[in-house]
């Protein structure tokens, strides 16, 4: 691919050469056909690869994940698009205890190559529900591959690895990020590992999804006052790649954490549960995570507030760089 | 003071939920009486031989024997639980017996008589009753989907496999070994859940091939059917747009007749059909179920008067050339079955701990082997220590 396309744009790339390579693949959601989703990621896929391949559901999403669920075991591929974060939850039971337990359940007869692509996140400007981070109750889960997307190139290759996979996964989109222009690399990067996108010997900033911009900014930043951050996109949250984050603690002895969801209980914990129990020595100063309050998602009119912001993550620099 | 009537007026008071019976005397379809006399109905002509007649008996006879053994080996505590199907092997059988070898049935934990009819061996229900597994049979080995104990929630996986049928091409195309047909199961209590209503829109808006098979076996656990609905169930389908029918659940002939018309119907591109039959729970909820708490002794009395077992034999005994050898043949085939549900229930082996870790993914993650290193290294600690 030539030149810098957005997110968005690689991600509906991604889907159209996974609905080329394999014929089983379908993709299914809520306005997915001939509005090409809200966010457009599947514009113009309907109209070249037919309603049996591409549709819009009926406006239930348990019904859209429990009929993939027969879709599969029938031998398709399903990609399901479920609009927003918010509206995960009426198919939150068909996901947790059919989708990531079904493989499982057969004693390994059958499998769930299920997609579930959710953009996640706020900063939009938007109402309730359509600004939420759930990324860690699947995380939780058992059975299914969580992974979240934070650039173009990731976007269009994650996307076809993501069908590609015999397990399910849970594919979450930086929808804030969507319009982000970026290069597409010649090839994938390994579905499962970490990236350090910024190398640095000061603080290590672990950061997926939406927030992998903001700490690059910081880290910009950080460097015109002489403090090295390095960054590391996660990319795959379950499996989680711990060595290479702790790889990196165990050079810079500083690691702080950031994510949109709310801090308690959050993903951040396990990055920081890990990081102490296999890098204890090497750390200079405690973990700290940045990442929203626990609070529900507040007003638009406060998002920017309530958001990890780039000064939010100088000032958690600041604290562990004195410590 | 006086008010306008309202609709619970004209429903007999305003408390009047609590004791209105979702239509006592329901028009269903009956080809069998409990007496054992046929009844003709013009819309389900059913010719069956006498041998036919025969060889569903026998499925009954060794389904209820299948069934009375997990009970006593759930007595015996070689099984955790067990979900008794007592009462409700005509609906089963019947449904079971229309299937054709391509058709796939989504059942809930109920359905032991369908799997007789699919050719599972009860063996492999066992394993997720005595606790060996959670299912772990391979659906398509016999065209029968694992168990699902999330009520409903297989309802919406048959319109998935319904609309996968579609996209192949095996709908209408009027090859009988081609064209396939879709057969979930639910009950009474389920048809309140989203699942099984997200299920009747979604097959049909896409006119799927698939029949919905209600067991309205009167209880969700200690719920009453008027808990669930104030309409007959079979009448939610005109809602959804395709036809309802109720049968008599006790009848084996009238589920299968009906459950094979809407079978043809659903594989030669007709639509979904939704089917209740009428049938009782006879036995409890589940082994761990007491049902003296909550239901009267009297409503088991009329319904042993339905029997579906006890009709067919009477209509064999009187109405047919079936002898005596062929019912003492029935019997110690009953036996033998339920020796070997006994002996092989023992001897299912206990799993190894760390199979645990076996299809959590295709393929064993790093930090999965990592945490199965870890426990079996304890596991080996513990077993050293002990020794």
């Amino acid at each position: 691919m030539s030149g810098p396309i957005t997110l968005a744009k690689a991600i509906n790339e991604g889907l159209r050469k996974a609905l080329e390579d394999d014929p089983k693949v379908v993709i299914m959601g809520e306005d997915v056909g001939r509005l090409g989703g809200v966010f457009r990621v599947t514009d113009g896929l309907q109209k070249d690869f037919g309603e049996q391949r591409v549709w819009d559901t009926p406006l239930a999403e348990s019904g859209i994940i429990g009929t993939a669920v027969g879709l599969a075991i029938r031998g398709y591929r399903p990609v399901c698009e479920i609009q927003f974060d918010g509206f995960v939850y009426p198919g939150f039971d068909q996901i947790v205890s059919q989708v990531a337990k079904i493989h499982n359940r057969s004693a390994g007869a059958l499998r769930m190559p299920i997609t579930i692509r959710i953009p996640f996140g706020g900063g939009i400007g938007a109402v309730e529900h359509h600004s939420e981070s759930p990324e860690v109750y699947f995380a939780h889960t058992a059975g299914l591959k969580v992974v979240a997307c934070a650039s173009p190139s990731d976007g269009y290759w994650m996307i076809q690895q993501a069908i590609r996979s015999d397990d399910p996964v849970i594919f979450f989109e930086p929808k804030r990020r969507y319009w982000t222009k970026g290069q597409i690399a010649d090839e994938a990067a390994p579905f499962d590992r970490a990236r350090i996108v910024r190398p640095g010997r000061d603080v290590t900033v672990v950061a997926y999804g939406p927030m992998v911009a903001t700490a690059l900014d910081s880290a910009k930043l950080a460097a015109e006052e002489g403090h090295e951050l390095e960054v590391v996109d996660l990319r795959s949250l379950s499996p989680l790649d711990t060595a290479t984050v702790v790889k990196s603690v165990t050079r810079t002895g500083r690691l702080v954490v950031v994510h949109e969801a709310s801090v308690s209980h959050g993903f951040g914990a396990e990055v920081a549960a890990r990081v102490q129990e296999k890098a204890f020595y090497s750390l200079e100063a405690p973990v700290l995570r940045v990442g929203g309050m626990d609070t529900p998602y507040p007003a638009s009119r406060l998002e920017e507030d309530w958001l990890p912001s780039v000064d939010r993550v100088l000032d958690t620099v600041d604290r562990i760089l004195e410590y | 003071m006086t008010t306008a009537p309202t609709a619970e007026d004209a429903l007999g008071g305003p408390h009047s939920h609590h004791i209105v019976h979702v239509d006592p005397e329901p028009d269903m379809v009956q080809l069998l009486t409990p007496e054992g006399e046929r009844v003709e109905n013009p819309d389900y002509p059913l010719e069956i031989s006498d041998d036919e007649m025969a060889s569903l008996y026998r499925d009954l006879v060794l389904v209820r024997r299948i069934d009375s053994e997990a009970v006593a080996l759930q007595r015996q505590g070689e099984l955790g639980l067990w979900a008794s199907l007592l009462g409700q092997e005509g609906a089963q059988v019947g449904a079971g017996r229309a299937l054709r070898a391509q058709d796939m049935a989504f059942p809930t934990y109920r359905e032991h008589g369908v799997a007789w009819c699919r050719g599972v061996d009860a063996l492999t229900l066992l394993g997720l009753f005595r606790g060996t597994n959670l299912g772990g049979w391979n659906p398509n080995d016999n065209n029968f989907n694992l168990y699902t104990i999330v009520i409903g929630a297989q309802t919406l996986h048959a319109a998935g496999y319904a609309m996968g049928i579609m996209r192949d091409g095996a709908v209408g195309t009027g090859d009988p070994d081609r064209d396939t047909a879709v057969l979930t199961f639910f009950g009474d209590g389920a048809s309140s859940q989203g699942d099984v209503n997200e299920a009747f829109v979604w097959a049909a808006a896409d006119n799927l091939p698939m029949v919905f098979f209600c067991q309205n076996n009167q209880w969700a656990i200690s719920a009453p059917v008027t808990t669930q609905s104030r309409v007959p169930l079979f009448r939610r389908a005109s809602g959804f747009g395709f036809p309802g029918i109720r049968i008599d659940g006790n009848d084996v002939l009238a589920s299968l007749a009906v459950t094979r018309k809407a079978l043809d119907d659903a594989r030669s591109g007709q639509g979904p059909t939704l089917i209740e039959a009428f049938t009782y729970r006879m036995s409890a909820h589940t082994t761990s179920d007491d049902p003296s708490r909550y239901r009267v002794a009297a409503e088991l009395e009329t319904w042993k008067l339905r029997d579906p077992i006890a009709r067919v034999r009477s209509y064999l005994s009187r109405h047919s050339s079936i002898g005596q050898d062929f019912f003492d043949a029935v019997d110690a085939e009953s036996q033998a079955m339920a020796e070997h549900v006994r002996a092989g229930c023992r001897a299912l082996p206990d799993p190894d701990p760390l199979s645990v870790f076996d299809n959590v993914h295709v393929e064993l993650t790093e930090e999965l082997r990592e945490q199965r290193n870890d426990f079996a290294r304890y596991l080996a600690s513990v077993e050293d220590g002990s020794s």
